[in-house]
């Protein structure tokens, strides 16, 4: 499976043509304590670079936005009852939505793990 | 969003910075200075351990300064500050505190601040005040503009001012000064706390039982470290201390309360006694007489949403049929009612209790209902 990284923190894994779209760790301690997810209708074609679910901590609401283009085939309904699930394993089962990837190259305008590692570095 | 005005000043620290530091915080601008949001726990599990036991706050950002009167008179000095606000000062008992506003001719409000009779021997016609960090410079210029020549301000910039706020704070500091326990809400004694000299207030902003402690600045960090050893105290930050007072029904000024709300508007009649209603004598006086005969034409109100998505300050306030009503002045997540508050000012025709509602967040309208504020019950030691 390949994971790519965006410059806003959200991460895409991706698995045959749908990747699995979520936050960071580096993301979720920057929130803090996540209060709310709202997520997208299963169905909704995103772009990427579009606001495709919002963020809620104590202190303020951020946008997630489409890492690539595509379909809104899954979302974690999980995270209604338990959004702090997004801090305790954002890379698990804090993720947020499966997208039908669109255009796999738009894949490689993304992140590897090590540029992303870098990347957080330099911050 | 980026504050531009302040992007090349350098930030202003308190004399506990380098505690905030040591002890992990994230520090964020505020009010022009380097202060901590959070502690490495996080915001919900600081505002928690503020409701079950004792949170622990710098609050030295804040304007702390006296007000004197050259003939040693309290009345002197009492009626000098009468005229730029409406609580009763003349009447307060010394080492009394009382919450008030500076009101602009119009009856906005220009600031909100407390105001203390100084009780110590030899400081017979002082008033010890506290203002808000962003407001100080603006407020000390309009209060020394309109004092009389026999009145004076002091400003304290060489003091701290240390919160501590939750239900084991009163043991906390027993511990350290027996006579602390019995210290009445919304009185103030000149006491010795762990060797340290200080002025401490039975007061707070979270709606818990707590303590103010103003201490200079150099003994600051000493005070600190000796509270923060006690295991029931954790440091708070801002970012807790937001959603305590905001579950508290508590204004903070510039989002709830401002130069456009008058304090009838905001709710704040309870903080102008009976004589100064009938006297009048303050800034906006016939403004805030006429509306508390009358009725104000938009009034503060508490929100609950219905669902789990927070609205935050400026959301639209409207009827469920899509009647524009209001607008959110302070908005987020409750941890301890455990679900979104808001509080915002509505129409004088949607402001009772129970009326349903909707936020406009992202586009959506949101299910609400006025509710009763506090959101959290204040549990402050009367």
């Amino acid at each position: 499976m390949t994971t790519r990284y965006t410059k806003d923190h959200e991460y895409i894994r991706l698995d045959g043509d749908t990747g699995t779209v979520g936050i960071t760790d580096y993301a979720q301690q920057q929130l803090g304590d996540v209060v709310f997810v709202e997520l997208p209708s299963v169905g909704k074609s995103v772009s990427k670079g579009d606001e495709a679910a919002v963020v809620e901590s104590v202190k303020a609401a951020s946008e997630i936005y489409a890492p690539v283009s595509g379909e809104v085939v899954e979302v974690n309904g999980d995270l209604e009852a338990t959004p702090g699930t997004v801090n305790e394993d954002p890379s698990g089962r804090g993720w947020f939505m499966k997208l039908k990837v669109k255009d796999q190259g738009e894949l490689d305008g993304l992140m590897t793990e090590e540029q992303y590692q870098d990347f957080v570095k330099s911050l | 969003m980026a504050e531009p005005a302040r992007a090349d000043e350098p930030l202003l620290q308190t004399p506990l910075h380098a505690e905030h530091v040591a002890q992990g915080a994230r520090m964020v601008p505020f009010a022009g200075y380097d202060m901590p949001v959070q502690y490495p726990t996080g915001i919900l599990t600081e505002h928690n351990w503020t409701r079950d036991h004792a949170g622990l706050f710098d609050v030295s950002h804040m304007g702390q300064a006296f007000l004197v009167a050259e003939d040693g008179s309290h009345e002197t000095v009492a009626r000098a500050l009468e005229a730029l606000i409406p609580a009763d000062v003349v009447n307060l008992k010394p080492n009394q505190q009382r919450y008030s506003q500076l009101l602009a001719d119009d009856g906005g409000i220009l600031d909100d601040l407390m105001v203390t009779r100084v009780g110590a021997p030899g400081h017979e016609g002082w008033l010890y005040l506290v203002v808000n960090a962003s407001m100080k410079d603006q407020d000390y210029a309009h209060i020394e503009a309109r004092l009389p020549k026999s009145v004076s301000l002091r400003r304290k910039d060489d003091l701290a001012l240390i919160a501590i706020q939750g239900p084991s704070a009163a043991a906390v500091m027993a511990g350290k000064a027996p006579a602390l326990a019995d210290l009445p809400f919304m009185m103030s004694a000149d006491i010795t706390v762990d060797g340290i000299p200080c002025h401490v207030s039975r007061s707070g902003y979270t709606g818990e039982d707590g303590y103010e402690i103003s201490v200079e600045a150099g003994d600051a960090a000493r005070l600190w470290q000796a509270l923060c050893a006690h295991p029931e105290v954790k440091p708070i930050g801002l970012g807790a201390r937001d959603s305590l007072r905001l579950e508290a029904g508590l204004c903070l000024y510039g989002h709830d309360i401002d130069t456009t709300t008058s304090p009838v508007e905001a709710g704040l009649i309870w903080s102008i006694q009976k004589r100064r209603r009938e006297e009048g004598g303050f800034p906006g006086a016939s403004r805030v007489q006429r509306e508390i005969r009358e009725g104000a034409s938009r009034v503060r109100v508490g929100i609950k949403l219905e669902g789990r998505a927070p609205a935050r300050e400026g959301a639209v306030i409207t009827t469920p049929d899509g009647r524009e009503v209001g607008i959110v002045t302070s908005g987020g997540f409750g941890p301890t009612v455990n679900g979104p508050v808001a509080m915002g000012y509505v129409t004088k025709d949607a402001a009772a209790v129970g009326t349903d509602l909707h936020l406009v967040v992202r586009g959506k309208p949101l299910a609400a209902k006025v509710a009763a504020m506090p959101f959290a019950p204040h549990r402050y030691k009367r």
